[in-house]
């Protein structure tokens, strides 16, 4: 299991778990979170799964995709670090991982 | 529980969003919520996609945990159906003769897959595609080695299972009686570009086909008869020719409503403390100009949720979201923003064999939808224009190389 943080909107640090191969998304949801809407289930098709990365690895700070990219776009609160949970699949790298769950546009 | 402050009939995105949404709000009182699945709420879209792909097993379909439900007392009586209501007693009585009184009712049973009305409907073998229940048979059928499916209705659902199945390695026809498919939801250029689409994939599709009947041996289906004679052999039949909405107990207690119930912009039916949302909510939608509609999506079950759910809590806000949508199909992913019935001019974006373009739909000059492939930045751009309903020049929408962003104003 992977250890992550996630900042919630009140700025209330919750420890969680996760499973590689999931993704960031469906584990903050899992871990009974329930300020992201996810609407659509997980496949870049909407945004509201955004979340600012705090913590982590570089390469997990920048958008994946050109979809991903275009989608934050459509966020008023659009960051250097904004990222869809939906497109952060996690693996061993990730450990330690910070998240805060960014407002609702 | 002989009575809840809020009954929730229905267990799936709708009443999912609802419970979740009066908690958010504040509701302190009881809810129930009703689903006549044996499941607790779980994500639909993918039943046509990765779930029957086997991408994702059906945990990973949950909307929410079974412990969240629990924490925020959301209770849940799954495996029952309401089967009529008292709006006078406020009571509704369910399919194990049980009954339960409700302050507030919210009704969000969504819709039944339309059955064909020809004979062999009932075979073994004949598929909906709109329950865990209805894919997980689909699988097994797969597992036991039918090879040659015949999907019924070129819609989103068949669209996307032909797609699946076609990658799962099955020989796949497609039938639809229009002369073209996405006839109901879309324009010309995008059903063209998905009949191409499916057609390279090697789907057998047909449009303006007519059949006559399902044929079957044993209590199974063999294949699908059409009604030129024809046989199409089949191991298994998928039926996608849309949803009629699950509404009859609450027209039998008195609720406005024909095709679906009716619902004024709180999603308050006719009846005192009824409410209705999603699939079978019959609404005045503003991106339809105001015509009443059933929006079929997960964008409109969550976001008539949260409307019903504020109402319920002492915060009445209008239900005006723009209406969005997606589907995937291959390495096709489509997404809509808007509605694009009763436009009156479509205008090509970008080049469809380049399988990047969007559709852009106006009425009376003003862009009321768009439907993108392959191009998130017009739907993310796009979406502010049908927003503002903006009037642009279709020679200006049609230049690819000038951004939707820079078309505002």
């Amino acid at each position: 299991m992977i250890k992550l943080t996630v900042k919630t909107r009140d700025g209330e640090a919750h420890a969680i778990e996760g499973r590689s191969g999931h993704t960031l998304m469906e584990t903050i949801r899992k871990a009974d979170i329930d300020e992201l809407v996810a609407l659509c289930g997980g496949s870049c098709s909407c945004a509201t799964c955004h979340v600012f990365v705090e913590a982590g690895p570089s390469e997990v700070q920048t958008p994946a995709g050109e979809d991903e990219d275009d989608l934050l776009d459509s966020s008023d609160y659009r960051a250097g670090n904004s990222r869809l949970s939906c497109q952060i699949v996690l693996d061993e790298s990730l450990e330690g991982l910070v998240v805060q769950i960014a407002p609702e546009s | 529980m002989n009575r809840a402050d809020i009954v929730i009939v229905g267990a799936g995105h709708g009443g999912a969003a609802a419970a979740a949404a009066l908690r958010q709000n504040g509701f302190e009182g009881s809810v129930l919520m009703i689903g006549r699945e044996p499941d607790l709420p779980y994500e639909r879209p993918p039943l046509s996609k990765e779930y029957l792909a086997r991408d994702k097993d059906f945990e990973r379909l949950l909307i929410r945990p079974a412990h969240f439900w629990q924490e925020r007392r959301i209770a849940m009586a799954l495996g029952v159906e309401v089967v009529s209501v008292d709006a006078v007693a406020k009571v509704v009585r369910r399919s194990d003769d049980r009954e339960i009184g409700y302050g507030a009712l919210i009704w969000a049973a969504g819709g039944d897959p339309r059955r064909l009305s020809c004979a062999g409907a009932d075979f073994a073998g004949v598929h909906a595609v709109r329950t865990r229940t209805d894919v997980d048979r689909l699988m097994a059928e797969l597992d036991g080695g039918a090879t040659r499916a015949v999907v019924i209705g070129g819609g989103y659902i068949g669209l996307e299972a032909a797609a699946v199945l076609t990658k799962l390695g099955c020989s796949v026809v497609l039938l639809e009686a229009q002369e073209r498919v996405l006839a109901r939801v879309a324009g010309a250029q995008l059903s063209r570009f998905f009949e191409v689409a499916h057609r390279a994939h090697g789907v057998d599709l047909r449009t303006g086909a007519a059949m006559q009947c399902i044929e079957g041996a044993d209590g199974r289906v063999t294949g699908v008869r059409m009604a030129d004679g024809s046989v199409v052999p089949a191991d298994l039949v998928i039926v996608g020719i849309g949803i009629t909405a699950c509404v009859e107990p609450l027209l039998n207690a008195g609720a406005a409503g024909a095709n679906g119930v009716d619902v004024d912009e709180y999603c308050r039916t006719t009846l005192p403390d009824v409410y209705a949302i999603g699939d079978c909510a019959a609404h005045a939608n503003s991106f339809a100009d105001g015509a009443v509609i059933r929006v079929e999506s997960v964008q409109n079950a969550n976001d008539m949720a949260t409307t019903a759910a504020k109402m319920i809590c002492g915060e009445p806000t209008p239900y005006k979201a723009i209406p969005w949508f997606w589907s995937n199909q291959y390495d096709l992913k489509l997404q809509t923003v808007g509605l694009s019935i009763g436009h009156d001019l479509a205008v090509m974006r970008g080049e469809p064999t380049e399988k990047s373009f969007s559709v852009v739909y106006l009425r009376q000059g003003k862009v009321i939808a768009i439907d993108c492939v392959n191009r998130t930045k017009d739907y993310v751009q796009g979406k502010k224009l049908v927003e503002a309903g903006a009037v642009v020049p279709p020679q200006r929408l049609a230049d690819a190389a000038i951004a939707l962003r820079d078309m505002y104003g």
